[in-house]
């Protein structure tokens, strides 16, 4: 085929089309890159670092690093897996995440990677941020004790429903989300149906009401590790 | 009589319409609303988004990532104090106290008049000044506690900010565009930097030739970029001229904001005619018709004496369209004429924006942001367009070269350090100042030159450098061995190099943009970790705690100053692992040392209003 490039993944040859980043080309090989911010609507964003891999040596984000010809990338080394438990130890004590009672859990990224990573509780300790809730629309929630600040929905506003509901404001640890409005969400454009809702991987955008319409232990990551939709497709 | 809000409205989208309502204008937007209101307010968001087509968030986004625009009414003067290490050092918080007093306010509050607001700000450039601040644009120097009282008195009697510079500095620092009390402070002139400039002939001898053969110059002299990253600048040139598109872009970043960093500042204000011309010969090397000076927010107090020489060098045909042409210049059989002109960018207190992707976010009117690579800046950067990002004292040394050849620059320094570097040293020394010295030196000769004595620790490089110590002072000063962007903090035997560490992590938690976890988490924890240490509560296992969650943020970070920003822990504890280890404990009771029982228990005593029996410790 014209404009395929080579290249391996922990040893594996992977094949890609020019113009791909590494994580396509993975995905397409049936490889799981972990990730976060990165989703396959949107663009890539290159913030949560989870996607971290080595190419020729040096650590890249995955979903925004092209593949190349031949370059060498490791994905499941012990040293990378390392820098991603940090990450997801990181980001859990930055907010204030409550598993136990998250009406995202059994579906929630972050705590399906930790779950992966096996990670059981934070090694670093918890910073307890003073962060607000947003609860003025009728149908969504935002909670940002929640947020892991991916962008996911800065995102699928812009390019997914053609709205600007969402930007970060301020810097460093004080970044946050903002809505696009003086005070509250509910005098946005959003409606419970836009994409930027549905593709929070964690449970600061939350569609009220249905929160437990599935109940605990019945849903995606409670059966299969994050991860395993592209995996098992190789079997 | 037009209300508030009219009158809001109108001066809002008079702005607007001077920047021609485009969006990627919004710092100058957004600054000029600051300036003439002391807040951007936020009916004002929603007026900039309507005007410019934009959204108000993104407006607010934009507003609220840079330190000097806000969205609260600050009050008519704004008092930002430099706290780095270095004033610190000099006595900053009799300083602030004295500011507070005086003022009847704390830091972060305005007064009731609404005249003025306090504020700490990070390096403002001018170590080797401390204490200094900033009162709006204007740079106060050498502060004492006896001149706090002073600048208040004169600003309430005189209503005039220039009242408070009562003796201007030297050279064009008594310039009346620049009117500063700033001193140059150039202790050292060498060869390259503050030889003597012959205007016109580098930019005439560039446009003799062709702009592969510039290039091939520069590419010779084997001139590195002077930042600190030390990218050979010939081929950065060579990458942007060869890259599609047919606009391109030459920026100067003027934003050194690396605590201890000033040298840029003398260039900008003693040689600004030469870091012109070597922009203007980098536009005609890589085919760009415009040139940004992105100045730091700290340095407004240049901007018009700038923006005036920039007028006289278009008068002059020496910017601006038809450069050197023929008629001008008389080239005789060469009909090469260009067209090439700069604006000044200004920024507004991000540190982040030294970064070349950060700082062509801000060029286009965002959030400081970095962005993701690739593509490059010579593929793709401010506005799309094949960009070449060098640092002042880059261009100043292009001009050097192609007046006085590749040959000669490249017999001066190291042979992998080509030519001069400026050190801009602050801190235990009788000289802090400018210096302009060969690479290759090293820091024993570099601590001889400027007067240090007992110098237990040299910061190389600023915060995102390295900490060096005794073992270290015979190493040469360039990029193979010890690489600096010109930062010299120098630490005598009185200073505690943790303290100096510590204050570095406070510096970049401040200025990390928040984009990637790693920097905004890791350094908050790497920070926390340190200062159970200082305190007292350190156990076995930290250092190789901070090693390993440095270890991540290096690797994982998004940009440079994530990628360094552990340093100042990771090569203190390098360097100086027995102040560390003093400072960890262990205990033999079976408690884990870092838990303080007494103060764990003061709530509960309370609740009870009897001292604890068991843990009856005080």
């Amino acid at each position: 085929m014209e404009n395929t490039i080579t290249f391996t993944i922990d040893g594996v040859e992977v094949k890609a089309l020019a113009g791909q980043t590494i994580m396509e080309a993975a995905d397409g090989a049936n490889i799981y890159i972990p990730r976060l911010c990165a989703h396959k609507d949107l663009v890539p964003h290159g913030s949560c670092r989870m996607c971290t891999v080595n190419v020729n040596g040096r650590p890249q984000s995955a979903c925004t690093q092209p593949a190349a010809e031949g370059i060498t990338v490791e994905n499941e080394t012990e040293d990378i897996n390392e820098i991603r438990k940090d990450l997801v130890d990181m980001l859990f004590v930055e907010g204030n995440h409550y598993c136990m009672f998250c009406e995202k859990s059994g579906n929630c990224d972050l705590q399906g990677l930790a779950y992966r990573f096996g990670i059981l509780a934070p090694k670093y300790p918890y910073l307890f941020p003073d962060r607000n809730v947003d609860a003025s629309h009728p149908d969504i929630l935002i909670d940002r004790n929640r947020c892991v600040l991916c962008a996911r929905c800065v995102r699928a506003s812009k390019d997914i429903d053609g709205k600007n509901v969402f930007q970060f404001v301020d810097r460093g640890p004080e970044k946050r989300i903002a809505v696009n409005a003086e005070a509250n969400l509910e005098e946005t454009d959003i409606t419970v149906t836009d994409e930027a809702v549905a593709i929070c991987p964690v449970g600061a955008l939350l569609k009220k009401r249905v929160g437990y319409a599935v109940p605990y232990g019945e849903r995606f990551y409670d059966h299969k590790p994050i991860g395993s939709d592209i995996e098992e497709v190789a079997k | 009589m037009m209300s508030n809000v009219e009158n809001l409205k109108k001066d809002v989208v008079d702005i607007c319409k001077k920047f021609e309502n485009d969006r990627t204008r919004m710092m100058d937007i957004v600054r000029a609303v600051q300036d003439k209101f002391g807040c951007v307010p936020s009916e004002a968001l929603d007026l900039i988004a309507a005007e410019v087509s934009s959204h108000r968030v993104e407006v607010e986004s934009v507003v609220s990532f840079y330190a000097f625009l806000s969205k609260e009414k600050k009050g008519k003067y704004v008092i930002r104090l430099c706290d780095d290490i270095i004033d610190r050092m000099a006595g900053v918080e009799k300083v602030a106290e004295a500011f507070k007093k005086e003022l009847g306010i704390d830091f972060g509050e305005t007064t009731v008049d609404g005249k003025f607001t306090l504020e700490y700000a990070p390096c403002i450039g001018m170590c080797d000044q401390a204490p200094g601040a900033l009162v709006n644009d204007q740079v106060i120097t050498n502060l004492s506690t006896d001149k706090v009282s002073e600048i208040i008195k004169t600003l309430n009697e005189t209503d005039d900010i220039t009242k408070l510079v009562k003796r201007v500095g030297d050279g064009n620092n008594s310039n009346p565009l620049v009117h500063s009390m700033v001193r140059n402070h150039i202790r050292k002139r060498g060869d390259v930097i503050f030889s003597e400039y012959n205007e016109g002939v580098a930019l005439k001898n560039a446009i003799a030739q062709s702009p592969v053969e510039v290039i091939r110059t520069v590419k010779a002299s084997r001139l590195r970029g002077r930042g600190g990253a030390g990218f050979p600048t010939g081929m950065k040139w060579e990458f942007t001229r060869a890259a599609q598109g047919d606009k391109k872009t030459i920026i100067c970043n003027a934003d050194e904001g690396e605590p201890g960093t000033f040298k840029d500042r003398a260039i900008l204000t003693e040689c600004a005619d030469q870091l012109f011309e070597g922009m203007t010969i980098a536009g005609y090397a890589v085919g760009a018709d415009t040139g940004i000076l992105y100045l730091r927010g700290e340095y407004a107090y240049l901007r018009e004496y700038l923006e005036d020489v920039l007028q006289k060098r278009r008068a002059k045909g020496l910017l601006g369209n038809n450069v050197c042409s023929v008629k001008r210049f008389g080239l005789f059989g060469k009909k090469t004429c260009i067209n090439f002109d700069i604006r000044i960018q200004m920024g507004a207190g991000a540190y982040i924006c030294g970064e070349e992707s950060a700082l062509i976010s801000s060029c286009e009117g965002l959030r400081g942001d970095p962005k993701n690579r690739p593509p490059f800046p010579a593929q793709k950067g401010y506005l799309g367009t094949p960009t070449s990002v060098n640092n002042v004292e880059t261009f100043c040394s292009v001009v050097k070269i192609v007046e006085k050849g590749a040959a000669w620059f490249s017999a001066l320094g190291s042979s992998g350090s080509t030519g001069t570097k400026l050190f801009s040293v602050s801190g235990d020394c009788n000289a802090p100042g400018v210096y302009e010295l060969p690479f290759g030196i090293t820091v024993n000769e570099l601590l001889e030159e400027v007067g240090a004595e007992d110098t237990i620790a040299v910061q190389m490089g600023g915060p995102s450098g390295t900490l060096i110590g005794e073992k270290d002072f015979g190493r040469k000063i360039c990029y193979d061995h010890l690489a600096t962007g010109g930062a010299v903090m120098v630490f005598n035997k009185t200073r505690d190099v943790l303290e100096v560490a510590d204050y570095f992590m406070d510096f970049f938690i401040e200025e990390s943009c928040g984009y990637c976890t790693p920097c905004r988490v890791g350094n908050v924890l790497i920070k926390e970790k340190l200062e159970d240490i200082r305190k007292g509560c350190g156990e076995n296992g930290d250092i190789e705690y901070l090693e390993k969650l440095g270890k991540t943020v290096k690797a994982a970070s998004r940009c440079g100053l994530g990628q360094t920003s552990p340093n100042p822990v990771l090569t203190s504890i390098e360097n100086f692992k027995a102040v560390y280890e003093k400072l960890l404990k262990t205990r033999d009771d079976g408690m884990c040392p870092t838990f303080d029982i007494s103060a764990a228990l003061k709530d509960s005593e309370k609740i009870i209003e009897r001292k604890s029996v068991v843990f009856d410790t005080v």
